[in-house]
């Protein structure tokens, strides 16, 4: 077995052991399912509900992903203007750090006094919520760019653009993927949140409506499908960041094309 | 085996009109106030076209800062930098340049490392969408094939060795056929070995060639072996002390650096310096001002 596999064995049978424990424990001691539903309950009460829960499913994840993508294009422009230059950076870092440490839950109640309840407020919430980690890290990956790397194309009389296409954003993608997989999984809390406040749709809506009904195991299980779209969108933007940012990490499968 | 030193190309020191690079009462200072570092004092300088110069000196004598001035990477401070006859920057020529470091970009293949300058500099550039699957790669392959580099054009830096990569950068900066090319230390982090092996190769490259080249170094041997032309200079404030042709036949040989006249010259320089360094005894007070 070869060390990666048997990390990979041992990843999957802590997340089987984890569910296993929670059921015995929930067996032993005669939990009720009001307080904490077993796993299998979980499990077969999202297979029962499935034709209720899926459009709900599909609303966060489109919120999210269009959230996401705002966020990308909004994080990429910013990112680029404030890593540019060593005084933009500076200027403007504590402007960024002072936006980005307000709780964003605070922000959904003026998203929907502005749009309304629905969709909207929960795209932009998730926007809001993925912009920032995408920005401080591009504008990182900018400004830390090599002086060396940008004196070779200053020496061939490469303009700024230039410059910014085929060194700086080039060196910049490490870190913009490293934030991708941060971001990502925030856009969905933000999705969420704003769902369960003012939505009537999303599984954040769902949850919401499922504990006023004391109808715990539906709960667990909209938790459960925020949970395995989280790690899917996770591991979807690793594979592409292997692809992309391999000579960062100096892989082999990246060097072999 | 004896190498008479033969004069060379007396005919081109004769043309002082024709110089193609040419820096006029140039000064340098970095920083501002109390912290101001005088790194090039009022310094002339003539290159003809198609020379070998080699600067050498103590550390923070200002030999980088030249580089940079005639690559117009930093400006003059006072005084003007001429190169073909226009000011710095303004001019048409090209350039290429090759650092102590081989400054390979990681994410690309030593091929696409080396085809950079095509993309950016004209006239290549107009064409390089064109040629850059043909007759550019064929040219990058011939290239990487003359420094001993064929069959690793496909790899990424962090696959090759530092002399490799080094070899590399010597491609990247002579791929464009640069009318200037600049060297800044390119073989300093490198072993005896790959050292003397990647001089004669940049003797050959020079000779069919024939770019201006002016090389910082801190070998004498290097300096020797390479420049028809060795400028010492001096440190705090950095300025021309001395300058001395070097008339060994080429190309060149390592045996000839066991010749008299070449073991001479080298200990000649090695005392300039020696007497140059800022506080002669201070041994370790020399710190670069630029890296």
């Amino acid at each position: 077995m070869t060390p990666q596999l048997r990390r990979r064995f041992y990843s999957a049978a802590l997340i089987i052991g984890f569910f296993v424990f929670w059921e015995l424990v929930c067996i032993a001691f005669g939990i009720k399912d009001i307080v904490l539903p077993r796993p299998s309950e979980i499990l077969a009460t999202l297979w029962q509900r499935l034709p209720a829960i899926w459009p709900h499913a599909l609303q966060t994840l489109y919120s999210t992903l269009v959230g996401f993508a705002l966020g990308i294009l909004l994080g990429v422009f910013l990112g680029a203007l404030i890593g540019s230059s060593k005084l933009a950076y500076d200027v403007a870092y504590p402007l960024l750090i002072g936006f980005s440490s307000i709780p964003k839950v605070a922000v959904v109640p003026i998203f929907v006094l502005w749009f309304g309840a629905g969709t909207i407020p929960a795209v932009l919430t998730a926007m809001i919520l993925c912009v920032f980690p995408i920005v401080v890290n591009i504008a990182t990956g900018l400004a830390t760019t090599e002086p060396e790397l940008e004196d070779v194309m200053r020496a061939l009389k490469a303009t700024r653009f230039e410059i910014l296409t085929n060194v700086g954003l080039p060196r910049t993608m490490p870190y913009f993927f490293a934030s991708l997989k941060v971001a990502v999984t925030q856009a969905f809390v933000g999705t969420v949140i704003a769902e369960t406040v003012a939505s009537n749709r999303g599984i954040g809506n769902l949850m919401m409506i499922a504990s006023s009904s004391f109808d715990v195991p539906l709960v667990f299980a909209g938790l459960l499908v925020l949970g395995v779209l989280g790690v899917a969108l996770y591991i979807i933007f690793s594979f592409i960041e292997v692809r992309v940012t391999g000579w960062a990490l100096r892989k082999d499968e990246f060097a072999m094309g | 085996m004896m190498h008479a030193p033969i004069p060379e190309m007396p005919a081109a020191h004769a043309h002082v009109d024709d110089a193609f690079v040419e820096l006029q009462k140039v000064t340098h200072s970095y920083g501002r106030g109390e912290k101001q570092v005088h790194a090039l004092d009022a310094t002339d300088l003539r290159i003809e076209k198609g020379d070998f110069i080699a600067l050498v000196g103590p550390s923070g004598c200002g030999k980088s800062t030249i580089l940079k001035l005639v690559t117009g990477l930093i400006s003059a401070s006072s005084g003007a930098v001429l190169v073909a006859g226009r000011e710095v920057g303004a001019e048409p020529v090209r350039v290429g340049m090759a650092f102590q470091n081989p400054t390979l970009l990681p994410w690309l293949t030593l091929r696409d490392n080396v085809m950079l300058p095509l993309k950016i500099v004209p006239p290549f550039r107009q064409e390089y969408r064109a040629k850059r699957k043909g007759e550019f790669r064929d040219r990058i392959d011939a290239l990487l094939a003359q420094v001993g580099l064929s069959g690793f054009a496909d790899k990424y830096p962090w696959q090759l060795s530092g002399g490799m990569l080094q070899r590399a950068s010597l491609c990247r900066a002579l791929v464009h056929e640069p009318q200037l090319l600049m060297l800044d230390e390119p073989f300093g982090a490198l072993d005896q070995f790959t050292r003397e092996e990647l001089w004669a190769i940049m003797q050959d490259l020079w000779i069919t060639r024939r770019p201006t080249v002016l090389l910082v170094t801190h070998d004498l041997k290097e300096a020797a072996y390479l420049a028809n032309r060795i400028c010492v200079m001096q440190a705090r404030p950095g300025r021309i002390i001395e300058e001395s042709v070097v008339a060994f036949a080429r190309p060149r040989t390592i045996a000839m650096s066991y010749d008299p006249d070449f073991v001479t010259l080298t200990q000649r320089l090695r005392e300039l310096i020696m007497n140059a360094r800022p506080g002669k005894t201070a041994d370790k007070s020399g710190k670069e001002s630029v890296q």
